[in-house]
């Protein structure tokens, strides 16, 4: 695992690149670690409270540890009418989750997301950004399995 | 007239959209050649005269953007990919399809406006549209054909708003992506405080065939006040939901009939929203209406990005439209209280109805509610926020009406 402080100072020339560290650093460790985070906020010349205000903004920054692979349902109208809520509810089941909650393994996090333009395959998840089109509800353990 | 036309995506699949070399080989990089040998003027008279206009919703004229740019030492470029408009996804296939018209289209506007340094600002749902389109740069950068010519690519990370086109500036600054206070325009002051020109992904990859083809030759497509192409993205209930690119003045029941394949499992048409999830919800009667901008706002819709979701006769369009209130109320910035509080009540009084909880003050509340959005928010999102509900209002009271019994 690379350390925090060269991920950061090889995005650290990039004009108003905090984004862009927050994004670096998310890749690696899956969410914004604290220390990191703090870091960053000195690297780009910005108070904490500052830098925070940022990151909080975006949905697609996160400053909790969350699992090995986000699962995120679209619940756009597109996937909505195509049958969104009862994905979702088959993802809770076959996970033991709610949204926003993590696996005790560490494993897996749900989340929601909206449009995630891959409509033309609806209802939509994503696992660590990847698009996963056509999911029907009865076979999410088969969705699921190349990643357990 | 019931056909495709490829302009922009002639080459789909035939071509690897991140390879240069086979781009050139289709005639590509012929459009800003023509443009370099130009005088900055006839460049931006050549783009007026094609009559384009902005692809991302605003419909605003390009070549008449551009000229609005004044003399200063540094201007940027900014190519709007933070398409976040649900249902909506025809910049993606164009960068996966001909990712190098982008990038040509974009050095087409630096020449234009004497600038050297492009920004791509791409949603952060698009990782792989981000190295992909990186591939595509060094691949140009490679072949020579940019010149001085800079492009870099910015992700963000989840933010509708973001769209707006001061919220993106203010996203590639590194600050949250409230919108700024119109005017001063980018176009005069933008990024950094410089002149900037931000365009859809979709009106930069049109510039290539404009130049290389003549502005008039452009003009002489599709509608005569919104002339070109439309690349649409068709959802729901429809046979064939896919990508489509169309003249500007075909007509939207054959969207849906011949494009679409009809309605699935042979059920009836309910209602389309057109231009994604701020857009109107057009009942059956409108259906014979080119998708062209002006005839889209002369029914009260509007064309926005080119997404086409279509509802059969056994969906409750409330239920939708709730959920449709719920994506405003996540993705208003906060930044305006008629947004911000507005999306809140709209939700709030729209799961209301929804739940058979409402009554007829209600949608009376929810019509004032709207009105006062339309007019006071701050920028296009709060503005566009009630439109769903007033739409369905205005076509579909009595679904409303259905749900207090």
């Amino acid at each position: 695992m690379s350390n925090y402080k060269d991920i950061i100072a090889s995005v650290k020339d990039t004009r108003g690149g905090i984004i862009e560290a927050f994004h670096a650093l998310q890749k690696e460790y899956n969410y914004i670690p604290a220390e990191a985070f703090r870091e960053a906020a000195r690297v780009f010349k910005l108070s904490e409270a500052e830098a925070y205000g940022v990151g909080t903004f975006y949905s697609y920054l996160s400053f909790e540890k969350r699992g090995k692979y986000i699962i995120r349902m679209c619940e756009s109208a597109p996937c909505h009418v195509a049958g969104a809520d009862e994905v979702l509810k088959a993802l809770e089941n076959h996970l033991g989750i709610a949204v926003g909650e993590t696996t005790p393994d560490g494993k897996f996090t749900l989340e929601l997301t909206e449009c995630i333009g891959q409509c033309q395959v609806t209802p939509v998840i994503t696992v660590n950004s990847d698009p996963i089109g056509n999911i029907d509800p009865q076979r999410i353990a088969e969705v699921l399995a190349p990643f357990k | 007239m019931a056909e495709e036309k490829r302009i922009i995506l002639e080459y789909a699949d035939q071509i690897n959209p991140e390879n240069a070399g086979e781009y050139i080989k289709v005639g590509g990089y012929k459009g800003l050649e023509k443009a370099r040998a130009m005088s900055r003027k006839d460049v931006i008279e050549e783009v007026k005269k094609s009559g384009l206009r902005g692809r991302g919703g605003a419909g605003f004229p390009a070549g008449l953007k551009w000229s609005f740019v004044p003399e200063a030492p540094v201007k940027y470029v900014v190519c709007n990919l933070d398409e976040g408009e649900p249902g909506t996804y025809k910049d993606r296939i164009i960068c996966q399809k001909n990712a190098q018209a982008v990038l040509e289209g974009m050095a087409i506007c630096g020449t234009a406006i004497d600038s050297t340094k492009g920004y791509i600002y791409c949603r952060g749902e698009y990782p792989y549209v981000v190295d992909l389109l990186n591939k595509a740069i060094d691949s140009a950068k490679e072949a020579g054909v940019l010149g001085d010519f800079d492009i870099e690519v910015r992700m963000g990370a989840g933010a509708y708003v973001c769209g707006e086109e001061t919220a993106l500036i203010e996203s590639i600054e590194g600050n949250r992506g409230e919108p700024r206070f119109k005017p001063p325009f980018p176009g005069v002051e933008g990024l950094w405080g410089v002149p900037t020109i931000v365009n859809n992904v979709e009106t930069f990859a049109a510039l290539p065939y404009i130049l290389s083809n003549g502005g008039e030759w452009f003009a002489g497509i599709g509608a005569p006040k919104y002339p070109g192409t439309k690349i649409l993205t068709l959802t729901g209930d429809v046979n064939n939901a896919t990508y489509f690119e169309v003249p500007t003045d075909y007509n939207l029941r054959d969207v849906i009939y011949t494009l679409g394949g009809g309605i699935k499992n042979g059920k009836k048409f309910k209602a389309v929203q057109v231009g994604g999830t701020s857009g109107a919800f057009i009942p059956e009667q409108n259906l014979n209406t080119p998708i062209d901008f002006d005839s889209m706002s002369a029914i009260g819709a509007a064309l926005g990005s080119g997404a086409v979701l279509v509802l059969d006769e056994t969906r409750d369009i409330v239920d939708v439209v709730t959920r449709i209130a719920k994506f405003f109320e996540h993705e208003s910035c906060g930044k305006c209280n008629p947004c911000r509080e507005g999306t809140f009540r709209a939700f709030e009084l729209m799961e209301i109805i929804n739940d058979g909880l409402g009554n007829a003050g209600d949608l009376d509340t929810l019509k004032i509610l709207g009105r006062v959005m339309k007019n006071a928010s701050f920028c296009g999102l709060g503005q566009a926020a009630p439109i769903p509900i007033q739409s369905t209002l205005q076509h579909f009271e009595h679904e409303y009406k259905r749900k207090f019994l």
